[in-house]
């Protein structure tokens, strides 16, 4: 195989011709182990859209019981099976749906989907590479992947069934198979899909850093890539540095569950016996798991910032305010993001001072937040904003982001994180500014780069129904929610019917567990609106939204190699658009000064 | 036959939503809008403003509405001294970023609906200004550094070292369940330990050790009005949280790891039936960590008396030490003494050797 050749001589001539025999390539070369960046990206697209609707169905099943926890679900026997008894779900069998949804959630879709989709689309296109630095490593990236997927999705299918001590997987809880069925093989798997999956992502990500610090093409300086870039490639860092720690704390917990030590167990007396193990720390879990767990909740909106800066810039046909800035911003939100992860341990027993300490660290990362929004708005501020589908979405993001990050000031103090730890607040302010926010940031990625993944069009108006479906529903699904924290109802309950305080609400949650079903529903316009377009959709020019990228400059469907002759090389920053003076309102980063002299800034005429 | 008709007609709603989807495709290519750039059609643009506009007003309206008929449900009575810190502190937090919430969704929706596309317009090129981004960035800045500030003086306080007259309550987390054990009159808590442990003495407490011979196990907590309560808190099994939300409190269960968490309560059970109109009324204690299938169910009752019915409630006949109820356990205890501590002193150096290895 000489694809990786192409890369290492993406500037010499031949390298065209070189890759010509690659059209000769068999299917399975071609399409299933292939290692051209953009088949290995549409491939974590589709298993990223499978997975969203798996974890989204699982939603639906345990709204289902909060919503109407009287009722009988007898119709839901024929998928469940012994799941249901009498028509009730097992309360154990809540706690597995919970725990997968999480799982599922946060890394199958909205890091290797998210991350995996685009850093692999775009990383190689938008510096101006052939492919990535190791075609190789990333198919492997996928494919282990996709082994830790199938391992995941048997895992459902277990007697015992999946792993339920939530997505966190404490111990004891999640070490003692006598604890709880869950914990018995449905762990096992968990463990074992998740050292896959962690594995998958570190052989991703040394790529996605590779690449962008190496395969950059001609005059493409660090402060001449998109915003998209940077974003990928500090999440790719936080990945490489944070990933091995929960594999370090998986292969402890391995250790604890299957070879007798006591790594996270002391004290332990359990369906009536005193075990053996002692000295070990369950803090310990937390702390191993939190440093990559924090982080991890970067590495899945940083993508979804990149994109949304993108799209907002290419739609309001206006520079991104604060180019700079927004750099800084990521950068501080990467660096605060390895020192804060104790503010998920506040009521822990953890030492109050340190509770203190990371109060402090927590609320300073507010700041280059912050930045970032008020960037986004000064954006919009004068701009003349088309309204396509990804910018609606990426105007939905701003929005969810907003929502869901202001309550973490509350949540991020330690004194106010007392009542509100593991309640329904919490839930509501992840949802929002992680889930639903990272949710949009994909949804507006696939929308805009859509005509350059399949060649043609998503429908605009199904996309618009969509996305104001969705927006609705996420909103009219998550405000509630806080109320409902607010009054301390905790969360991973299978039902609040046994205590006085938590009586009330009952609509509430009948009313959120409505429009959760709405939500899931608006995505099959999606799914419908997706498969249609890639067959049908109506034929895209090569730069549809008049961006100033480089993976635009590319023919409709780039080829392997992605672009048929010399990669053409970059001038001037990516961000050139409406700008006074040029006839066009953008202006590719491929055009030279030379060829923009009415519209050069007075600080651009020396590079004419 | 029902199933069949419903699978019917919704494949039927599917063809017309799909006949309607092809209508509206042809339809603008018909009108010549597809040939436009995408996001510049007028029409497209107009809804979408208006509805970014009507979602602004209507949601925030809807949103002020749902908030101001939820407060009496999302409001807890409140029953302990540093609580009223939290609340306050959480309610002037909740001000400031509702200040802010408001602001930025409003730019966002209004720029958004204001400057949406027209063909003679064209977008201002503004790329940068450094004035205003030192000026948002130090906004924010000061804003937490005063929300810290409030913040750590607070959580200090609650964290501080609880009172030497505290009321010393222990509380433990099991599967699925809460225990609690009284020091009784010494004050002492005697030793327990997880091997010691049967089905009657479930806290697994070691009866050779003198300060366990007045300890008392009631079937829910009482504690005196205006008096420091300091809970003791451990697990013998998985990790549980114990929350007390009238109270403000939250600690969690770990086991191997015994926490504590203090607090004054300020009303009694009775003042709160009489506030809150509820003659049933109960203060109550929740798990909050994923504990296992029966981590919803895990209620405990707290009473909070007046000081004398307090006094009245540690003579009653039910709170005598555990040991004088059980006499049986201290036999054996006294009986087999001298084996259980050579062979309790055995297994103590055999973990100890684990350890070390480890």
């Amino acid at each position: 195989m000489s694809s990786t050749d192409i890369s290492i001589n993406h500037d010499i001539d031949h390298a065209h011709e070189e890759h010509d025999h690659h059209l000769d390539q068999n299917f399975f070369e071609k399409y299933i182990f292939s290692q051209d960046h953009k088949i290995i990206a549409k491939q974590y697209l589709f298993s990223g859209i499978f997975w969203a609707f798996i974890g989204g169905f699982l939603s639906i099943l345990f709204r289902l019981q909060l919503g109407w926890p009287e009722a009988t679900f007898t119709f839901l026997e024929p998928i469940l099976g012994g799941w249901v008894e009498n028509g009730k779900l097992n309360p154990e069998f809540y706690l597995a749906l919970v725990t997968m949804h999480g799982t599922i959630m946060v890394f199958f879709v909205l890091t290797a989907g998210l991350s995996g989709t685009f850093s692999n689309f775009l990383i190689p296109l938008q510096v101006g590479a052939r492919d990535m630095a190791s075609g190789f490593m990333n198919m492997l990236s996928y494919w282990i992947f996709f082994l830790a997927s199938v391992i995941l999705f048997i895992s459902l299918f277990l007697e015992t069934g999946p792993a339920s001590g939530g997505w966190t997987v404490y111990p004891p809880l999640s070490a003692l198979p006598q604890a709880m069925l869950g914990s018995m093989s449905g762990m096992t798997f968990w463990l074992i899909s998740m050292a896959l999956f962690i594995v998958s992502q570190l052989l991703g990500g040394i790529n996605y850093i590779t690449t962008v610090i190496n395969l950059r093409t001609k005059g493409m300086s660090m402060t001449k890539l998109p915003l998209t870039i940077w974003a990928f490639f500090l999440t790719a860092i936080l990945g490489v540095l944070a990933f091995p720690v929960l594999f370090s704390a998986a292969l402890l917990l391995i250790f604890d569950r299957s070879f007798g030590t006591s790594f996270f167990l002391s004290d332990i007396y359990i369906a009536g016996e005193a075990l053996s193990n002692t000295g070990g720390s369950p803090i310990l879990f937390q702390h191993l798991f939190w440093f990559l767990g924090h982080p991890e909740v970067y590495i899945v909106i940083m993508p979804a910032f990149g994109i949304v800066s993108e799209v907002i810039t290419t739609n309001a046909r206006k520079p991104i305010f604060g180019y700079r800035a927004m750099i800084g911003s990521l950068i501080g939100i990467s660096l605060l993001s390895f020192v804060v992860w104790a503010h998920h341990m506040f009521v822990t027993g953890m030492n109050p001072f340190l509770g203190s300490v990371f109060m402090f660290l927590t609320l300073i990362i507010a700041v280059p937040s912050a930045v970032k929004v008020f960037n986004w708005l000064a954006t919009l501020w004068r701009g003349n904003i088309r309204f396509t589908t990804a910018m609606m979405f990426a105007i939905g993001f701003v929005s969810l982001f907003i929502s869901g990050g202001l309550t973490g000031i509350i949540l991020g103090n330690s004194a106010l994180d007392i009542q509100l730890h593991d309640t329904y607040f919490v839930v509501a302010h992840f949802h929002l500014v992680m889930g639903a926010a990272a949710f949009f940031g994909m949804f507006a990625g696939v929308y805009h780069w859509f005509p350059k993944m399949f060649g043609r069009l998503m429908d605009e108006k199904l996309g618009y129904v969509h996305f104001w479906l969705t927006f609705v529903s996420v909103y009219l699904v998550f405000m509630p929610m806080h109320y409902i924290g607010i009054a301390g109802f905790p969360r991973r309950y299978y039902a609040w019917t046994g205590f006085e305080v938590f009586n009330g609400f009952s609509d509430m949650n009948t009313f959120i567990s409505i429009s959760a079903i709405l939500g899931f529903t608006a995505q099959f316009i999606f799914l419908f609106n997706f498969v249609y377009s890639i067959f049908r959709g109506r034929k895209s020019t090569s730069n549809p939204w008049h961006s100033n990228t480089l993976e635009w400059t590319t023919p409709v469907l780039p080829g392997h190699g992605n672009w048929p002759g010399e990669i053409p090389a970059v001038y001037r920053w990516p961000y050139d658009y409406s700008k006074p003076g040029s006839v066009e309102d953008y202006i590719p980063q491929n055009i030279p000064f030379s060829q923009t002299q009415s519209s050069n800034l007075p600080q651009e005429r020396d590079f004419e | 036959m029902i199933t069949i008709a419903i699978v019917l007609s919704i494949v039927l709603l599917l063809v017309i939503l799909f006949l309607l989807f092809r209508i509206g495709t042809l339809a603008s290519i018909f009108r010549g809008s597809s040939e436009r750039a995408a996001g510049t059609t007028k029409t497209s643009n107009r809804v979408n403003g208006a509805l970014l506009l009507l979602f602004l007003f209507g949601g925030g309206a809807a949103f002020a509405w749902s908030f101001i008929d939820s407060w009496d449900d999302m409001i807890l009575p409140l029953a302990s001294v540093h609580g009223d810190w939290t609340d306050s502190l959480f309610w002037t937090t909740m001000i400031v970023i509702g200040i802010v919430f408001v602001l930025t969704q409003i730019l966002l929706f209004i720029y958004s609906y204001k400057y949406q596309h027209q063909d003679n317009k064209r977008a201002y090129y503004y790329p940068h200004n450094n004035k205003i981004e030192i000026i948002w960035t130090m906004i924010p800045a000061i804003v937490m550094a005063l929300l810290v500030f409030g913040g750590w003086k607070t959580w200090t306080k609650i964290t501080s070292a609880a009172p030497e007259e505290s009321v010393v309550v222990e509380v433990m987390g099991k599967q699925f369940n809460w225990m609690v054990r009284y020091p009784g009159p010494d004050g002492e808590l005697g030793v327990a330990k997880t091997t010691l442990i049967t089905a009657t003495n479930e806290f697994g407490i070691d009866f050779s050790d003198r300060n366990a011979l007045d300890d008392f196990i009631p079937r829910e907590i009482h504690v005196p009005k205006g008096k420091p309560v300091l809970l003791k808190i451990r697990s013998r099994d998985v990790i549980h949280s114990v929350f007390l939300p009238h109270f403000r409190v939250k600690m969690d269960a770990v086991p191997g790891m015994p926490t504590k968490f203090w607090f004054v309560p300020t009303k009694s059970t009775q003042e709160m039936r009489n506030e809150t109109g509820n003659p049933d009324f109960n203060y109550e204690l929740a798990c909050t960590e994923v504990c296992g299938r029966g981590h919803f169910a895990m209620r405990f009752v707290l009473v909070v008396d007046e000081e004398e019915e307090y006094e009245e409630w540690l003579a009653l006949p039910a709170n005598k030490p555990f040991i004088e109820q059980n006499p049986d356990l201290l036999v054996k205890f006294q009986t087999e003494s001298p084996k259980q501590i050579v062979l309790g002193s055995k297994t103590e150096e055999k973990a100890e050797e684990v350890k070390t290895e480890l």
